[in-house]
């Protein structure tokens, strides 16, 4: 399946298109009258690029339709709910058949192979299990591919990394900053990952991250760092990047992907950066028809160096939802991680303060001074900080206060970070 | 010759952060023999020279501090006009920058001392032993 010639997954994908169109429109009066306001039927869908006359579907639907609105079966065919935190509004509530879970699993399953990992592993989920997708994804996946599964969900640093050697562990799944956190406590421990643990390989998302950082923890704790995707709504987590670490490869038999200009609704060439869109091929308690996620992405239709034949997206630049506009400009939380890591002297914790003064935005970065950045002249501490200010102005074209605060300032987060404090009333 | 060693710390300017470096080192049983703290802005250093550095730096350190240990003289001034200027010139005349300098007066003897962080240490022991100025060694530190 994963090598399948390009035209014959487009022949599937159609099938499958066609299928879930007009499952939608027969078991939801949600979908029904989008179709209606957009002057579509499932008869509509002919061929692939059909797709386009198909309304989307965002989050503000799934919220507006709490709990199940959205579900196209009665609830007895439901075996599992996950509900996805409000931080930004209500709780959105996605719910599985168990042809839904098996679909996510054989999904991880793929991904965890395509990663090197296999049953002679032992995979550590430092995920949150419960309510959140991470942690029982992981599981399922892992556990799928004849893995050892080491469930310790998030929190209990100490006794994650006293696992982690007695149980030998070998690949770990939590997100990028926690990771960065474990590995801080190990240090402190006298335990270097890199000597002293058999972990070779880490599985992180829920949270944009940068290539600067996976070289950071690449060079810092000798495994190699894959990046994860998916969201709540369309499962979980889903897709990895195989071995050759040059894109996540999404599977095209499950999920069709488009990218389109945020602005205009239309899809943008391969190559282009856009916002992904994801339709659901073999979804069944709740199926998405043409989801906007809002994470802004690249798409590869070329097969990767792999041999895999399925689509490919490039690393997420980070969330619509995450992105900051100060004083007109762009600014994503994920381009001041990128130049941060690329200083040695400055620890991979920050958090970035957005505040107004008068009419004015102000942006200031809180970064950790690390021992090797320490010097007890304030002058070359001073000139540390004018060389972080010109970095991030050369890079984000707006200037920003620095503040180097001492090492452990900043919070720890077990899960997803907060790395964000914005405190303008608009 | 061994030289003194210096403890420097990275702390910000939040309330509360020199009483903690003050109890951890005195929990530990280590006293400070003389003290500075350069303040730029949001942050600053805090330089002290203590009875024993390595147990300083180790107790700072575990607490979670930004530590440094660096080597600096400590040099004994005379107690007459123009004592400090003396050090200074014939450090100047020779080519070596002094990076910082805090003075203190000994607890037993009210002798005045001097440390300096400067950027060749050797050149100016050599400097100033000629001059017949009396470089403190660690051991004398660590008596006072
Ligand atoms: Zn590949």
């Amino acid at each position: 399946m994963e090598r399948m010639p390009a035209e014959d997954l487009k022949a599937l994908q159609l099938d499958r298109l066609k299928a879930i169109t007009r499952y939608v429109y027969d078991h939801s009066s949600f979908y029904r009258q989008r179709f209606a306001e957009a002057g579509v039927t499932p008869d509509d869908v002919k061929e692939l690029d059909d797709i386009t006359k198909l309304p989307f579907t965002r989050k503000v639907d799934l919220r507006n339709t709490y709990p199940t609105g959205m579900f196209c079966l009665p609830k007895n065919w439901v075996v599992r709910y996950h509900v996805s935190s409000g931080t930004t509004g209500k709780p959105t509530v996605v719910g599985y058949t168990k042809g839904d879970i098996e679909t996510w699993t054989e999904s991880l399953a793929r991904a965890l192979t395509s990663i090197g990992l296999g049953r002679n592993d032992v995979i550590q989920v430092g995920y949150g299990y419960g309510l959140f997708t991470g942690g029982l994804g992981l599981h399922y996946g892992a556990e799928r591919i004849g893995a050892a599964v080491l469930p310790t969900s998030t929190g209990n640093t100490e006794r994650q990394i006293e696992l982690m050697q007695d149980l030998e562990s070998t690949a770990i799944a939590c997100t990028p900053s926690y990771f960065l956190h474990i590995a801080e406590v190990a240090e402190r421990m006298g335990i270097s990952i890199k000597e002293d643990t058999k972990l070779r390989a880490g599985i992180f998302g829920a949270e944009p991250w940068s290539l600067e950082t996976r070289k950071r923890i690449e060079d810092t704790t000798g495994i190699k760092a894959y990046d994860i995707y998916g969201t709540s709504e369309i499962s979980g987590p889903l897709f990895t990047e195989c071995q050759h670490q040059n894109g996540i490869h999404v599977w095209a038999d499950m999920f069709l992907i488009e990218i389109i200009d945020p602005k205009t609704g239309e899809q943008v060439e391969d190559g282009e950066r856009g916002e992904l869109v994801v339709t659901t091929l073999n979804k069944w308690a709740m199926p998405l028809i043409r989801y906007r996620i809002g994470d802004l992405t690249i798409k590869e239709s070329e097969p990767c160096e792999c041999g895999r034949t399925h689509p490919r997206i490039m690393r997420i630049l980070g969330r619509t939802d995450d992105m900051l506009v100060i004083r007109g400009i762009n600014v994503f939380p994920s381009q001041i991680e990128s130049v941060l890591m690329n200083i040695p002297e400055v620890g991979p914790h920050y958090q970035i303060i957005v505040s107004r003064e008068g009419a004015l935005d102000v942006m200031k970065v809180r970064v950790e001074l690390t021992d090797r950045g320490f010097s007890d002249r304030i002058g070359d501490l001073m000139a540390l900080n004018r060389r972080i200010s010109k970095e991030l102005k050369n890079v984000l074209n707006i200037s920003a206060e620095v503040e180097l605060v001492e090492p452990g300032v900043i919070p720890r987060s077990e899960g997803k970070a907060k790395r964000v404090i914005d405190t303008r009333k608009v | 010759m061994s030289e003194i060693k210096q403890i420097s710390l990275f702390v910000e300017n939040r309330p509360g952060r020199m009483a903690k470096v003050s109890k951890t080192l005195s929990d530990a049983g280590v006293n400070i023999r003389a003290m500075t703290i350069a303040e730029a802005g949001d942050f600053g250093v805090i330089r002290m020279v203590v009875d024993d550095p390595q147990k300083g730096y180790d107790v700072l350190r575990n607490s979670g501090f930004t530590v440094s240990m660096t080597d600096v003289l400590a040099v004994e001034m005379r107690d007459t006009p123009g004592g400090l200027y003396e050090i200074v010139s014939a450090l100047g005349d020779n080519n070596i920058n002094i990076d910082y300098a805090y003075a203190f007066v000994t607890a037993k003897s009210e002798k005045a001392m001097l440390i300096m962080r400067v950027d060749d240490i050797e050149a100016a022991r050599r400097t100033l032993s000629a001059r017949g100025v009396k470089i403190a060694t660690p051991e004398e530190i660590q008596k006072i």
